[in-house]
């Protein structure tokens, strides 16, 4: 089906050889210039002053407080959106109820709200000056300028990824094969382990993925909430910048490699899953 | 099992997909549930179910009230229109799937499940196919699959939704057949939905024939064509020729030996076979034939009324090839009709 479709666009959309070729190059001249150079830039700077100085930055204590501390928001943040976004996707595509082209509206509130501006919303909040400002301070309770501020921006930041790739999906897969499974006799639990978890388990872990990477490399609502007090509020991001604004450039980039690092594995499993989600669908 | 519906009624918003239905099925029938789309056939099915709540009214199966129950735990087997089948499990898996799920306390061992699925395999023909995928099967194939895995928790009562809506004309003659065998065989309480009467006709031991919500008559196959009990299921059920009694009508229609028994009723349909032509002597008639049509072993006839000033009807009657090529007319010939009987209504 697909290949007959693409061969008719093909032959009405014969360009001449000479704008096909100035497109590609375009293209290609873009992605060199902006991200591959970039990318050995990073390398070649952290590298600058040898290997040796570029492991000596990596094992700073600063350093490894960051990385520990990035590792730290992940684990905590994307278990809870993975939750977060199988409910939402379920809510929304398999139940009928007031509000709920509302509820598509807020999921997607974290993409058109500038970083920033959902990081100043938690120090409004919980911030000295903010409405539980007193409160917390009388509880003893820190949360702007340390560890929880910095989980709850982030899992305001990443909580659409999953809920976003999983609505669709589950939208077009339809809920008859779930109904089949009731009708058999499965309680809710097993008809979500055995029909549902199977049948959307690319979908979820694509959106794991991307909320993964997102949660590991956001700065702009961790920058607000952090402090930057070092060793102890800086995730790697944040860890990169201070490092940078002291010229301290090997540790910088050092730290900049770690991330560009993860982008290209995020991307080489992106690219896997996404082959994978698509076999599956083809194959029905 | 017997079902016994009272009272059903569903809304979808401003809309009454049923309303106060009551309906009886003893046990063992094979019944079909049969309207134009959008009746609330489908609907009615899944409330039974329990896929569908009613807003009102109880189910009773075997006299026990399931109204409350989940679907999970009505004992219902339930084929899907486009089957439904468990796209990421193989043949086997799917029909073992109702066997594994039961609580451990009920669950049999697999080697038990293995025999029986193979058995339920056996009787729907397929057991050669029990490693593939669903996606590696066709649609009658698929449709089978589906009953085996329905069949497979022993349901006391089995729900079909159109179930062969999305086959091709020739297997669909087939699996309505293989149904009506294995129905015979297994003898389970079943309900069956669909659009087309023939098809509830040739499988079904009881039809119920639903329209807007409303259930309009419910009998045997030769009960809902023989006693209409409206003009809905006198046209929804086959072909009819429709009169309404003015005095002209009606002056012909004694003239075609039809006997035409009240005043009160006003609407008279006569089947296409019970309209007999006959050469006409004079030309006076106001019958042409107009053309003719094969339909195997019978002949359809259209005819051309022109009575008067009114409008020209067209008319349709049915005989044996043989005996229309005995009368030995052509296009534009003038005929005399005989009329064995009409089904009479009151106009509303």
């Amino acid at each position: 089906m697909s290949s007959i479709s693409t061969n008719v666009h093909q032959s009405t959309l014969d360009d001449p050889k000479w704008l096909r070729w100035s497109l590609i190059a375009i293209a290609l001249g873009f992605i060199i210039l902006f991200l591959c150079v970039p990318l050995l830039l990073v390398i070649i700077q952290a590298f600058s002053k040898g290997v040796a100085a570029y492991f000596s930055a990596l094992n700073q204590h600063d350093m490894l407080a960051a990385m520990r501390l990035t590792l730290l928001t992940a684990l905590i943040t994307v278990p809870l959106n993975t939750i977060f976004g199988v409910a939402a996707a379920w809510a929304i595509t398999r139940f009928d109820f007031r509000g709920k082209d509302f509820l598509i509206t807020l999921i997607d509130l974290p993409f058109s709200v500038s970083p920033v501006i959902s990081g100043l919303i938690f120090v409004l909040m919980f911030g000295a000056q903010g409405w539980l400002g007193h409160w917390l301070m009388a509880n003893d309770i820190k949360i702007i300028f340390a560890v929880p501020g910095i989980v709850l921006a982030t899992l305001f930041i990443t909580f659409p990824f999953v809920a976003r790739q999983l609505i669709p999906f589950m939208q077009e897969m339809g809920s008859e094969e779930e109904e089949a499974a009731l009708s058999l006799g499965a309680s809710g639990w097993k008809m979500f382990f055995f029909i549902t978890l199977p049948n959307i388990k690319w979908a979820l872990l694509y959106g794991v993925l991307l909320c993964n990477a997102r949660a590991m490399g956001e700065f702009g609502a961790v920058s607000v909430v952090s402090g930057h007090i070092r060793g102890l509020t800086n995730t790697l991001p944040l860890h990169v910048e201070v490092s940078y604004n002291e010229y301290d450039s090997v540790s910088a980039f050092a730290g900049a490699s770690i991330l560009a690092g993860l982008a290209i594995m995020t991307l080489i499993l992106k690219t896997l899953l996404e082959w994978k989600q698509q076999s599956s669908r083809q194959s029905h | 099992m017997s079902i016994l519906l009272s009272h059903i009624s569903k809304n979808f918003g401003d809309f009454s997909a049923l309303h106060n239905i009551d309906l009886e099925i003893p046990e063992g029938e094979l019944v079909a549930l049969l309207g134009p789309s959008g009746c609330g056939k489908t609907t009615l099915l899944r409330i039974i179910a329990g896929l569908e709540q009613a807003d009102s009214g109880h189910i009773f199966l075997n006299g026990e009230d399931k109204t409350a129950h989940h679907v999970s735990e009505r004992g219902i087997g339930f084929v899907f229109q486009h089957y439904a089948l468990f796209r990421h499990m193989t043949v086997f898996d799917n029909v073992a799937f109702g066997l594994r799920v039961k609580k451990k306390e009920h669950r049999p061992n697999e080697a038990i499940i293995a025999k029986k699925v193979h058995a339920l395999l056996e009787l729907v023909q397929l057991d050669w196919l029990h490693d593939r995928f669903p996606d590696q099967l066709s649609g009658g194939q698929r449709q089978r699959i589906a009953l085996a895995r329905a069949l497979a928790v022993e349901p006391s009562v089995l729900l079909l939704d159109e179930p062969f809506g999305a086959l091709d004309a020739s297997v669909r003659k087939d699996l309505r057949q293989w149904l009506r065998n294995l129905h015979n065989e297994l003898n389970v309480t079943s309900i069956f939905v669909t659009h087309d009467q023939e098809e509830a006709m040739e499988v079904a031991s009881q039809v119920v024939v639903l329209n807007k919500g409303h259930i309009q008559q419910q009998g045997s196959p030769a009960d809902i064509y023989d006693y209409p009990a409206n003009v809905f299921v006198s046209k929804f059920i086959g072909q009819t020729n429709e009169f309404h009694l003015h005095r002209h009508t009606s002056d012909w229609l004694k003239q075609t030996g039809l006997h035409i028994p009240q005043e009160s009723d006003s609407i008279a349909h006569v089947r296409p076979h019970d309209i007999e032509i006959i050469n006409a002597l004079d030309g006076n008639s106001p019958i042409i034939l107009k053309d003719w049509q094969h339909l195997g072993a019978l002949i359809r006839v259209e005819l051309t009324k022109k009575l008067h000033e009114s409008e020209p009807k067209t008319l349709y009657a049915e005989m044996p090839n043989e005996q229309f090529k005995r009368l030995n007319l052509t296009r534009g010939d003038r005929v005399e009709l005989k009329i064995r009987q009409a089904h009479w209504f009151n106009s509303l």
